[in-house]
């Protein structure tokens, strides 16, 4: 503003007044704009690198080096005394891995008497295959004596060194697939039975100590069950202490005392929340360890406060105009909440909801003290038995010291980041599509 | 809007009524060392595989003396089963366990666990002396008889040998089992090899302060606390190329192509070298049961004595392929009777 200034004792005559800092403002204006495009650069540069560094670690997770091999189901090593009809437990504990074993050796052209070379064969195939076989003989007992082709896990070496992620140029010694495995690896690569298939497992196993067996799959199981927790009890406790707030309660103190409140718990870090689930649930309520339910009621503690903010927002947003009117028709307030407000102020509940449970989902640190950053490889058929959650298996994972653990940690956050991008675009729509502004 | 609210509020009640019926607890509960965890996640994996009757049991990270505190809250089947450690349990500990009513614990020693230097595997042979260690990274060393500040900046400096490095040691921070090792079988070794409690005798500190003279790393940034797992020492070393990681030597084992090993007064740490007791730096790996458990929680005993069963723990066994140093035979059958004869702490 200096420049409308003029310094007196000059005889130049004053400037027509529109002219004054014209340049000036447009210019700062400009400057302004620079800065923003540079702050949001700055911002985008770090979300593409994050997601470069992820996206270019995690995409071969995706895949799965399998071999095909012609299994027989020999009868003389799963049921050698014929019992299977009186024990069907002989079914369960057989010597699969041995099958697929000596399916590999024949396709090589390796004698099975070779006990060096047998070892070698043998740690190219997955130790999971044990339970891939049983499956398929559980599913289907007449197998049994019958040689059926079968798509079995590479052990996670080969699978690591197929994707070029162990430097083969290296002496042997130093690295944990040999040149011989290597040699059989492109000898079956090139008669087409050694391939990268989808590796449907990482959505469907649980943990698992060997990577190729590792999956996401109870942690899904867990989240879910979370989610479904959080939202049960935090939706309709959540919206009715905002109703309650925002349209009956008296503005006095103790309201005022409560608002702080709510707005302070929405910023205590989440561990905290963990303590008290600790303290509160299992200690006291003596609930199960690392079940989804303490671990749904902890998060439903934590997003609470999201979701009262966002609710009385919501209801704020709803013209007074609108009571008003509804009142003035004779309306009970009851009846001026719930069939005028409250549909009106749905849409930024329902998205203040969603954002909730998307900071819900991505939790780690309270699950920890109350026993869910865990090794569970069951399913869990009710939220009281023991699960995981994805962010907790992407914390498992990470500090793995197998190689192939690296791609199955960057696909974990692949899939957790997928989650969160469609819970949070689903809000972004819902916004666009149904809210109304006055 | 109405039904939603309605539907809402009978799940609601529906979850509250479920978590009031506790069911029986049919799977094992296992907490305690991120150091034990790998192999009891093996193990774990394995029973659930081998016993079509039992669930595999459920295993939490977490550290040991986490795992020993949850272990000592008390007997019940809201309480953990077993402890993972990769220490022994503290007489304060026991106590604790005591005062809640775990009165019956017996420890399991399984297998030992080697703890190895490692620098990136482009680099230099090292070859390191629990003297080079404790001059390199200790807060004070001895100069001339004296105890000074550490004046020392370069590898080659403390032994004409190693490479002209910058000192830079990634070492397990204080909450890890594994610090505890490596002060004890580097730091305190090498200053007493060094003359260092004859020092602070001169300088007038007591033997207590002395010790813990002995064992104060530097703090200049010479030796940099890695509170994280060996994941992130890995990580460091892979960006600082003549920085030095402390390591596990199954994490070492599993990475051998990305780091190149240090031996330690001459000796290569390799399974062998450490079970032989050749290699100076290593540790037992423990856990602890709960014996009013057993016959309460379905598999725990067939959990403990699969695990001491030679097809996991023994030489040729899946736990060695990972990198547990195992015991030597007799000691592996002296664990089992000893817990089959169900002895107590």
């Amino acid at each position: 503003m200096t420049d409308a200034i003029i310094p007196a004792g000059t005889s130049q005559p004053a400037r027509p007044r529109r002219d004054i800092g014209l340049k000036r403002r447009y210019a700062a204006e400009q400057r302004f704009k620079i800065y923003g495009i540079v702050a949001i650069a700055i911002g985008l540069f770090f979300l593409a690198a994050l997601l470069w560094s992820v996206f270019s670690n995690g995409y071969t997770a995706f895949w799965q080096t399998s071999i095909n091999l012609p299994v027989n189901f020999d009868e003389s090593v799963i049921d050698p005394d014929n019992e299977r009809g009186t024990n069907p437990n002989i079914l369960f504990t057989a010597n699969y891995p041995k099958l697929a074993r000596d399916a590999l050796a024949q396709k090589l052209g390796i004698d099975p008497e070779d006990r060096a070379q047998m070892r070698d064969v043998g740690k190219m195939i997955s130790d999971g295959v044990r339970g891939q076989l049983r499956n398929v003989v559980m599913a289907n007992p007449s197998v049994v004596g019958t040689t059926q082709n079968v798509w079995v896990l590479a052990s996670a070496d080969i699978d690591s060194a197929q994707k070029g992620q162990i430097n083969l140029e290296i002496g042997e010694d130093r690295r944990r697939v040999s040149d011989q495995q290597v040699a059989w690896m492109r000898q079956l690569e090139e008669s087409g039975d050694l391939e990268q298939r989808f590796n449907s497992g990482l959505f469907t196993f649980g943990a698992s100590s060997r990577p190729e067996t590792a999956g996401v799959g109870v942690a899904l199981v867990g989240s879910f069950y979370m989610m479904l927790i959080v939202l049960v009890l935090s939706l309709p406790i959540g919206v009715a202490a905002s109703i309650y707030l925002e349209e009956f309660a008296a503005k006095n103190r103790w309201t005022d005392l409560i608002e702080v409140n709510i707005n302070n718990l929405a910023a205590v870090p989440s561990i905290v929340f963990g303590l008290l689930g600790l303290a509160v649930f299992i200690n006291f309520m003596e609930l199960p360890r690392s079940a989804s339910i303490v671990g749904g009621l902890v998060l439903t503690l934590m997003t609470l406060p999201t979701i009262i903010i966002a609710t009385r927002s919501a209801l704020r947003a709803v013209p007074p105009s609108i009571r008003s009117a509804a009142l003035g028709i004779g309306a009970s307030k009851m009846q001026m909440v719930f069939h005028h407000v409250l549909p009106l102020a749905a849409p930024g509940i329902l998205t203040g909801t969603i954002i909730g449970l998307a900071q819900a989902l991505g939790e780690t640190a309270p699950l920890l003290l109350i026993g869910m950053v865990a090794f569970v490889a069951n399913y869990p058929a009710t939220p009281m038995d023991p699960a995981t959650a994805l962010p907790v298996q992407i914390y498992m994972w990470a500090g793995e010291a197998e190689r192939a653990f690296v791609e199955r940690t960057s696909g974990a956050i692949i899939i957790l980041l997928g989650f969160l991008a469609i819970m949070n675009i689903t809000a972004i729509i819902l916004r666009r599509r149904v809210e109304r502004r006055w | 809007m109405k039904t939603l609210l309605l539907t809402a509020s009978a799940a609601a009640i529906a979850v509250a009524m479920s978590a009031g019926i506790a069911a029986a607890r049919d799977q094992i509960q296992i907490a305690g060392s991120s150091t034990v965890l790998p192999y009891a996640k093996i193990v774990a994996e394995n029973f659930g595989e081998t016993y079509p009757d039992f669930k595999t049991p459920v295993v939490e990270s977490g550290g040991s003396s986490a795992g020993l505190k949850e272990f000592c809250k008390g007997v019940g089947e809201d309480t953990i089963d077993i402890a993972n450690a990769s220490r022994k349990i503290k007489e304060s500990e026991l106590k604790a366990c005591a005062d809640n009513g775990v009165t019956e614990v017996q420890e399991v020693q399984f297998g030992y666990d080697g703890i190895v230097f490692a620098t990136d595997a482009a680099g230099p042979d090292w070859e390191l002396t629990p003297v080079d260690v404790y001059k390199a990274l200790a807060a004070k060393v001895v100069v001339d008889g004296k105890l000074v500040d550490n004046p020392y900046k370069k590898w080659n400096e403390v032994n004409s040998a190693l490479p002209d490095w910058d000192i830079v040691a990634y070492i397990p921070g204080e909450k890890h089992g594994t610090r505890e090792v490596f002060e004890e079988k580097l730091l305190i070794a090498g200053c007493e090899e060094a003359g260092g409690p004859e020092a602070a005798a001169e300088a007038g500190l007591d033997e207590d302060a002395a010790a813990s003279a002995c064992k104060a790393v530097r703090k200049d940034g010479g030796a940099v606390d890695i509170d994280g797992d060996y994941t992130e020492t890995l990580a460091r070393i892979d960006s600082n190329k003549t920085g030095v990681g402390v390591f596990g030597l199954s994490f070492y084992e599993n990475n051998a192509d990305k780091l190149k090993v240090a031996t330690v007064s001459g000796v290569t740490p390799s399974v062998e070298t450490i079970s032989s007791g050749e290699y100076p730096v290593s540790r037992p790996l423990q856990f602890y049961v709960k014996k009013a458990h057993i016959g309460v929680i379905p598999g725990l005993k067939e959990y403990v004595t699969f695990f001491l069963d030679d097809q996991m723990v023994g030489p040729d066994g899946p736990l060695a392929e990972y990198g547990l140093v195992p015991a030597p035979d007799e000691e592996r059958d002296a664990q089992r009777e000893a817990f089959e004869a169900g002895e107590t702490m």
